[in-house]
C-alpha cells in the first residue's frame, strides 16, 4: 500500500462529487480551448499578412473609393513592383445568410500580387481573357457544388442588378491562413456596366494593393504615396497589409478581447469549484489527518495527500477536456464557414496554456485545505466530528 | 523495574480568548516499564489531556515529561512525529480507521514511514492481525467489520511497529459488553505476554479493574 493508492482511494470516496468536479474541469478546459482558438483564429489574417504588400485606401474611411487614375501614379514610385486594385462588391448568391467575400479585381495583376491564390495555367489564362469570368475558392465550390463552366448569378446590392459570371477557375489557397471561399471577377466588367447605368460610380476602386521590392522600405513608400495625393479630393492612407488587416479587425477587437478575458475567467471559476471540493473533502477528513499525524505522518505527507488528490482530479478533468477539445475543434472547423475562420485549429500554445492552467488549478485548489490540515492541532483534529 | 514515563510538575492550560483554563495542575507521576495503568475521573478532570501529553500529541504548559528516555517537551514537531511513530501506539474510543483502506492497509499505515520492504511489512501486518485474531479479515474494509473487530484492527495498527507504550483513550467506550471484554482481554495479553506498557483512560470501573494500577484525576490533580 502506497501513499498514491491512498490518494486514489480518497479521490473516489464521493464518486458523484469527484465525477462532477472532473466533468466541470473538463468542460472548462473545452471552453478555454475553444475560446482561445477563436481568439487566435481571429488574428490569423494578421499573421498571414505579407510584409512586402502595402494597401492604399481613402484617408477618410475604407468605405470611400479612390480614382482608378491613381494606379499609374502609384506604380511610378520607386520600389513598387506591382499594383493591383479591387472593389468590395458584396451582393447575394442564392442565400443571403451564407457569406463569402465577392470582389471585383484586376485579374492579371491580382494573381501577380497574390501568388498564394493557386490556379492552373489554363485557369489563369481563361480568367484573365474572359471579361465575365470569375474564380472561386475551393470551399465555396464545394459548398455549392460548383465546377468550371458553371454560371454564378449574383444579386447586386452595392452594385444593383443581376450579375452573371462564368466560373473559369477554382483556386486553392497556398496557405491554410488564406481565405478559401472568396470570389473574384473583373473590375473592368463591373466598371463597364457602371459607366452605362451609373456613370458617377464608374472609374473608382475600393483600394490599391502594392507589391514592393523591400519590406524595409514600406514606411517610406507609404509616405511617398500619401504625400503624392495630399490636398487632393481623394487623400490616401497607405499602410502595410498587416496594419490594414489589424485596423479592419479593430471593430471587433472589443468582442475578441472580451472572449480572451472570459477564457481566463473560466480558469478562475473552475479553480474555485475544485477548491471548494478540496475544502469539503479536507474538512470531512480533519479527524483522519489528525490520526495520520498521530501515527507520525509529517506535514509533507499531508501536502502530498491533499495536493496529490487535487492534482489527480485536476489532471483527470484536464485530460478529458483536452481529449474532447481536439474533435470538438475539428467539428467547429467544419461547421463554421471558412470565410469567417479560414483556419480554425487548436494551436500548440493553447494546449500548453490549458495544461499549465490545469496544473495551476490543481495546485491552487489544494493550498487552503492543506494549510488548514497542517495548522489543525492533533487534539483538535481527533475531536472533530465531520 | 524502571520508570518508562516520568512526569514532573506538569501544568497544562488552554486559552479561550484571553481566559486561561487550567486543565492539569502540578502533576508528577512515574509509570514503570511493563505497567498497565488505568486513569479514571469525571469528565473534564484532565485524564485525556494527561494521556495526550504522555503520547506526545500535545505539549505541557510547564513541567518535564520524559518518555522512553526522551524529554518529549523539547522535541520539535517533526522530531516528535518521528518519536511517536517509533515509541507509542494509539487506541482511540472511535477506532479512527481510514474507511477507504482495508484492515490490512490500515495496519500497514505506520509501517509506510519505516524503511521496511513490502515483504517485511506484510510479515509485520500479518503478525499484528494474527495477535488480535483477525488474520482471516485482513482484506475487509472497516464498514465490513463489527465495532469490536474495528477496535482490534486499531490495536493491531497500534502494535505493528512494536512500540514500548500503548495509550488507549476509552478503548471500550463505544463497544458492547462482550466486545469490551474481548478488547480488555487482548490488552491484558499485550501487557503480560508482549510486555507493553499501557496507559488507559476509562470511565468504566470494570475496565479499570483489568489494570495493574488505578489512578484518579479530579480537577486536574491526581487524587
Amino acid at each position: 500500500m502506497k501513499i498514491l493508492k491512498l490518494i486514489f482511494k480518497n479521490s473516489l470516496r464521493h464518486k458523484l462529487r469527484t465525477t462532477l468536479t472532473i466533468l466541470g474541469i473538463a468542460i472548462a478546459v473545452i471552453a478555454f480551448g475553444i475560446l482561445r482558438t477563436v481568439v487566435t483564429s481571429w488574428d490569423v489574417g494578421v499573421e498571414a499578412a505579407s510584409p512586402n504588400r502595402l494597401i492604399t485606401r481613402q484617408a477618410v474611411s475604407f468605405i470611400f473609393p479612390l480614382p482608378y487614375a491613381y494606379k499609374d501614379r502609384i506604380a511610378s514610385i520607386p520600389g513598387v513592383t506591382q499594383v493591383t486594385y479591387a472593389n468590395w462588391f458584396s451582393g447575394v448568391y442564392k442565400d443571403k445568410n451564407q457569406f463569402f467575400a465577392r470582389m471585383a479585381a484586376d485579374p492579371e495583376t491580382l494573381l501577380k500580387v497574390y501568388d498564394e491564390i493557386l490556379l492552373t495555367d489554363e485557369e489563369k489564362k481563361n480568367f484573365i481573357a474572359e471579361r465575365n469570368s470569375c474564380i472561386v475558392g475551393i470551399e465555396t465550390a464545394k459548398t455549392y457544388n460548383l465546377k468550371i463552366g458553371d454560371i454564378m448569378t449574383l444579386e447586386g446590392d452595392i452594385y444593383p442588378g443581376r450579375w452573371d459570371f462564368v466560373i473559369r477557375g477554382i483556386y486553392r489557397p497556398k496557405f491554410k491562413t488564406i481565405d478559401p471561399t472568396a470570389m473574384y471577377f473583373h473590375w473592368a466588367y463591373v466598371d463597364e456596366r457602371m459607366q452605362e447605368e451609373s456613370p458617377a460610380r464608374a472609374g473608382l476602386v475600393g483600394w490599391y494593393i502594392m507589391k514592393i521590392d523591400d519590406p524595409a522600405k514600406s514606411a517610406s513608400i507609404s509616405a511617398q504615396i500619401d504625400n503624392m495625393f495630399k490636398n487632393s479630393a481623394y487623400e490616401t492612407k497607405t499602410e502595410s497589409e498587416r496594419a490594414f488587416t489589424e485596423n479592419f479587425l479593430s471593430s471587433t477587437s472589443a468582442i475578441i478581447s472580451a472572449m480572451d478575458f472570459m477564457s481566463f475567467v473560466i480558469v478562475g471559476i473552475i479553480m474555485l469549484v475544485l477548491g471548494n471540493t478540496m475544502i469539503m473533502s479536507a474538512r470531512e477528513r480533519a479527524r483522519e489527518y489528525a490520526i495520520l499525524k498521530t501515527l507520525g505522518f509529517s506535514t509533507w505527507h499531508l501536502i502530498g495527500l491533499i495536493g496529490g488528490e487535487s492534482m489527480l482530479i485536476a489532471c483527470l478533468g484536464g485530460g478529458v477536456g483536452l481529449l474532447l477539445t481536439f474533435p470538438l475543434i475539428v467539428g467547429f472547423e467544419q461547421a463554421i464557414p471558412k470565410s469567417v475562420f479560414p483556419m480554425f485549429e487548436l494551436e500548440t500554445i493553447t494546449v500548453i496554456l490549458s495544461i499549465v492552467a490545469v496544473l495551476l488549478i490543481g495546485l491552487a485548489a489544494a493550498i487552503f485545505p492543506t494549510q488548514r490540515a497542517i495548522r489543525t492541532k492533533i487534539v483538535e483534529g481527533i475531536r472533530f466530528i465531520g | 523495574m524502571s520508570a518508562i514515563i516520568q512526569i514532573r510538575n506538569v501544568f497544562k492550560s488552554y486559552w479561550r480568548n484571553s481566559l486561561e483554563i487550567p486543565v492539569l495542575q502540578n502533576i508528577s507521576l512515574d509509570v514503570e516499564e511493563g505497567e498497565f495503568l488505568a486513569l479514571m475521573g469525571p469528565s473534564g478532570s484532565g485524564k485525556t489531556t494527561l494521556l495526550n501529553l504522555i503520547a506526545g500529541i500535545d505539549r505541557p504548559t510547564k513541567g518535564d515529561l520524559v518518555v522512553s528516555g526522551t524529554d518529549i517537551g523539547k522535541l520539535g514537531e517533526s522530531a516528535l512525529a518521528k518519536w511517536r511513530s517509533a515509541n507509542v501506539g494509539f487506541v482511540f474510543q472511535f477506532y479512527n480507521l481510514i474507511p477507504v483502506l482495508t484492515a490490512y492497509e490500515n495496519v500497514e499505515l505506520p509501517l509506510l514511514l519505516t524503511k521496511l520492504s513490502k515483504a517485511e511489512r506484510k510479515k509485520h501486518v500479518e503478525t499484528a492481525l494474527g495477535i488480535v485474531g483477525l488474520g482471516d479479515r485482513m482484506h475487509h474494509s472497516p464498514k465490513q467489520l463489527s465495532g469490536g473487530q474495528e477496535q482490534r484492527v486499531a490495536i493491531a495498527r497500534a502494535i505493528v511497529t512494536d512500540p514500548s507504550i500503548l495509550v488507549a483513550d476509552e478503548p471500550t467506550g463505544d463497544l458492547d459488553k462482550h466486545s469490551a471484554q474481548e478488547i480488555l482481554t487482548l490488552m491484558e495479553r499485550l501487557n503480560k505476554e508482549f510486555k507493553k506498557t499501557i496507559v488507559m483512560v476509562t470511565h468504566d470501573p470494570h475496565a479499570a479493574e483489568r489494570a495493574l494500577r488505578l489512578l484518579h484525576l479530579e480537577k486536574g490533580d491526581l487524587v
